[in-house]
């Protein structure tokens, strides 16, 4: 069984998993940081993102062999210390989830959008945020929760 | 603000330090108090009885309450604590809330028959079912609370008040917070019945109708809210199963030997309708899956086919044979005689699934002798509160230990045991391994049990007068009551009206699917009153206001839709607005606004208003939720989603082909008014979501002229509808 040394929230991990192993079955199985969810396999739904090297991805679809060069893997876990992210503040003050599962996959997709855009439009968010499915139809609130996450950051900045 | 803790169990509760389990709120043992510092003492107290604590206080005033209920989303974890800490005037922001332990006996709300008790989140029953019992058990702990004070003071206890965790004494001008009472804390001799008269008035609740953040909602934006899914224990294995695309077939492994020499392969299980694959790890049951090589026998199921079925039903619609009756009221058969215009119209819906996010799942550890089990699930329970367990395992029901864990979503599939039952089959083999089975995605999907395929036929009548005089409302389709209720239509003023449903049988899986047959039903309902307005020249509103003139309560709901909609002012060009009344416990009006892509017969939904009277509400902005979330599953399910079955096989199989609502198509407003009232809180869970398809139907009827009556809308029927 190859090994394989993994950049995961500014720590690293050593797993021994057989090559073409999915990153999220490392993350969730073998490591245990199970915020990162599985909802489809097929990067149809977004429960998984997480982000490499800053950029939002679909873990289930990547292979643990191509992400142990040093790339920085982030999941929900490592977003924030305290859990005190702009996003996770708003997303309470928005009162956004309801069964939570996809959460984790809608505010690392929100937190890659922030980062790339501070100041998304209404438009904008829609189309950075379709690919992230949430079955109890919270899509209002999240959007709600960026807005609000953008508008204390931009005050905060002054 | 309330917050949560790690999940309960004995052993926790064994080990907690300091503090007073209050003993309240049981039928049929005498309350009693536990020091929580004296294990021994706990100990012989559990010998006696099983746990039976609804709330912990501890010295230093923090107080933990147990919620019986399911969290799928619904906020149980916050509304039923919150009753009880309303009751025992607690101070909510010093407490915290964990699941109880799965015991129906104890925590159990009023089940469906006379004196049962039962764990079941299903039919939106939490509030509505454990209501009184909240606020009974608080009521009981405040008195407990209260009683002790007043010896300890030596003052009446009629001289003595509660408020924000404290005990007062106005007269010595004395007060005590309740965690400072726990050293004195003594069982009353008796304890007051908590009739309703006795407890709070609601116009006096201090945090029930408030706005109150959601206590699990923190632990749901870090990753750390726990689901089955997420548990991995020392030791654990994993499962999968292979069941096929068609329901009810039997497999035949036809490559057992390269199977068993396959990676990381543990064990092969034969269950009835599928193959079960031990592994040490996913990754390698998951690879082993996909190399099985079965032989799948016909099953009932196999000469099914979902879109030319409608056919069939029509037959069966056609037959002069009678179905059940459901409901009988007056005579519609002399209605229809003496009727001056008679309308008929058939409705159609498509299978749907649930798709609820955290695909079926469950991990189950059976103790080497096979003699007990633990089960880590998310469940919506059942009238088996172990789940189905103890039967695989001929063990009895004591033997088994559920820790409840948070649901990704239920929507009525996590009320049924298959996958607990199926997990523990695996166990069983691996014992002591515990065993987590996964169904991927496309198990999830394929082998669903689906909302069923119906058909509605309803036929009204109208007199001289254009005064809706008889309904006729039948149902074809396979499943009961999965598709024979929310025909009630006791709210309209309608003299004469018929419901019956007939049966046909497809050998395909089906189960309630939120909101069950309202959905298909008041789709049929509510546009076949828009049909009938439509053909007098009539609004919608105003014929429906007509039909509730006896139901005080349910026209204030169309009456207050029709305000916050500003129905009557026109709609800007290109759109249109529809309209629906549902009743599902709760009674609620709702107002959509479309428009259509006539190249594409894309329809998209711009704006929806719903007016609920849901008697008290004792968690507003949650209501609110549920009212969002339930439109939103209800336009993916009007617009999108669709299960088609060819010979049996199910067509579909992930969500590149099994379309959810996404961002870019929901409304741009969901806006919800909340009518005052101080009646017995009725469900809101599933009050929403029927009132979409119907709504949408109406407000393109009012757009186009044309009906739509066959669900779900997909961009090809709109088409076909605006050419017809």
């Amino acid at each position: 069984m190859p090994n394989y040394k993994l950049e995961i929230n500014e720590k690293t991990y050593k797993v021994a998993v057989a090559e073409g192993t999915s990153l999220l079955w490392v993350i969730r199985e073998h490591l245990g940081l199970t915020g990162t969810k599985y909802g489809c396999g097929i990067a149809q739904c977004g429960a998984c993102t997480i982000h490499v090297d800053n950029v939002p991805m679909r873990a289930c679809v990547l292979q643990v062999e191509n992400f142990s060069d040093g790339q920085k893997i982030k999941t929900i876990e490592g977003l924030a210390e305290n859990s005190d992210h702009p996003l996770q503040k708003a997303w309470i003050e928005a009162q956004a989830p309801q069964c939570g599962y996809c959460q984790s996959g809608q505010i690392m997709q929100a937190a890659a959008l922030l980062n790339e855009n501070p100041n998304p439009s209404r438009a904008e968010i829609k189309s950075k945020m379709n690919g992230i499915l949430c079955r109890c139809g919270t899509y209002l609130r999240i959007i709600k929760a960026i807005e609000i996450a953008a508008s204390n950051e931009i005050t905060s900045k002054g | 603000m309330g917050k949560l803790k790690s999940s309960y169990s004995r052993r926790d509760f064994l080990k907690s330090t300091g503090g007073v389990a209050l003993f309240v709120g049981v039928s049929g043992i005498l309350p009693q108090l536990v020091s929580c510092s004296s294990p021994e003492k706990i100990k012989e107290v559990l010998a006696k009885h099983p746990i039976t604590a609804w709330v912990k206080l501890a010295e230093n005033g923090d107080i933990t309450i147990f919620n019986p209920a399911s969290e799928m989303g619904q906020g149980s974890m916050t509304s039923l604590p919150l009753l009880f800490a309303e009751e025992m005037d607690a101070d909510w922001s010093k407490v915290s809330v964990e699941f109880s332990p799965q015991e129906s006996e104890i925590y159990g709300s009023p089940g469906w028959s006379p004196g049962s008790k039962l764990m079941f989140t299903v039919g939106s029953r939490t509030t509505n079912s454990y209501y009184m019992t909240m606020r009974q058990a608080g009521a009981q702990a405040r008195y407990v609370l209260l009683a002790s004070v007043s010896k300890e003071w030596n003052v009446p206890i009629s001289e003595l008040s509660t408020s924000k965790s404290n005990v007062i004494h106005e007269k010595s001008d004395r007060q005590i917070e309740y965690g400072e009472i726990v050293s004195f804390l003594e069982m009353p001799g008796s304890l007051p019945d908590f009739s309703e008269d006795k407890l709070k008035n609601p116009k006096d609740f201090e945090w029930v109708g408030k706005k109150i953040n959601r206590t699990d909602i923190p632990e749901k934006v870090n990753g750390k809210a726990k689901f089955s899914i997420d548990i991995r224990l020392p030791d654990m294995v994993y499962g999968v199963i292979e069941r096929g695309n068609l329901h009810g077939s039997k497999p035949t492994l036809l490559n057992e030997t390269q199977v068993l020499a396959s990676r990381g392969v543990l064990k092969l299980i034969s269950l009835e309708y599928g193959i079960g694959i031990i592994a040490s790890t996913l990754e390698d049951a998951l690879a082993t899956k996909k190399i099985l090589s079965i032989d799948w026998s016909n099953s009932k199921a196999s000469s099914h086919n979902s879109q030319e079925i409608y056919s069939e039903y029509e037959k069966i619609a056609s037959r002069t044979t009678q179905g059940q009756i459901l409901e009988e009221k007056g005579n519609v058969k002399q209605a229809k005689k003496i009727a001056s215009k008679t309308y008929q119209a058939d409705f159609k819906n498509d299978y749907i699934y649930h798709a609820q996010m955290e695909p079926l799942n469950a991990v189950v550890k059976v103790s080497e002798d096979l003699s007990a089990a633990e089960v880590w699930v998310g469940s919506q329970q059942g009238f088996d509160t172990k789940l189905g367990v103890p039967a695989i395992l001929g063990i009895d029901p004591e033997k088994v230990t559920v820790h409840l864990q948070y649901l990704g979503g239920g929507f009525g599939r996590r009320s049924m045991n298959d996958f607990v039952e199926e997990c523990a089959t695996l166990a069983k083999e691996m014992a002591p391994l515990p065993v987590k089975l996964i169904w991927t995605r496309e198990d999830d999907l394929t082998y669903g049990a689906y909302r069923p395929l119906s058909l509605q036929r309803i036929e009204a009548n109208t007199d001289q007068d254009g005064n809706l005089s008889g309904f006729s409302h039948m149902v074809v389709g396979d499943g009961g009551n999965l598709v024979a209720s929310g025909t009630n239509n006791s709210h309209y003023n309608i003299p004469n009206q018929f419901v019956e449903w007939r049966e046909a049988s497809n050998g395909i899986r089906l189960k309630h699917w939120r909101s069950v047959g309202h959905g298909p039903n008041k789709f049929a309902i509510e546009c076949m009153l828009d049909e009938i307005a439509h053909d007098q020249g009539k609004d919608p509103i105003q014929f429906r206001k007509g039909l509730l003139s006896n139901s005080p309560r349910a026209l204030a709901t169309i009456e207050k839709v029709e305000q916050i909609s500003n129905w009557n002012t026109p709609t800007e060009s290109g759109r249109a607005k529809g309209v629906a009344f549902v009743e599902h416990g709760s009674l609620g009006s709702g107002v959509c606004e479309i428009s259509v892509d006539r190249e594409s017969g894309k329809i998209n939904v711009h704006n929806f208003w719903v007016a609920l009277d849901a008697g008290v509400i004792v968690h507003p902005d949650n209501v609110k939720a549920q009212m969002e979330g339930g439109i939103m599953m209800g336009i993916s399910s009007a617009l999108k989603e669709q299960i088609t079955i060819i010979d049996g096989k199910v067509q579909q199989s992930n969500f590149h082909d099994y379309q959810l609502l996404r961002m870019e198509d929901i409304p741009d407003l969901i806006e919800t008014e909340l009518i005052a009232s101080d009646t017995h809180p009725e469900g809101v869970g599933e009050t929403a979501t029927p009132m979409v398809a119907c709504a949408i139907a109406n407000a393109f009827l009012a757009l186009t002229g044309k009906r739509l009556r066959h669900l779900p809308f997909t961009p090809e029927r709109v088409l076909e509808v605006l050419k017809s």
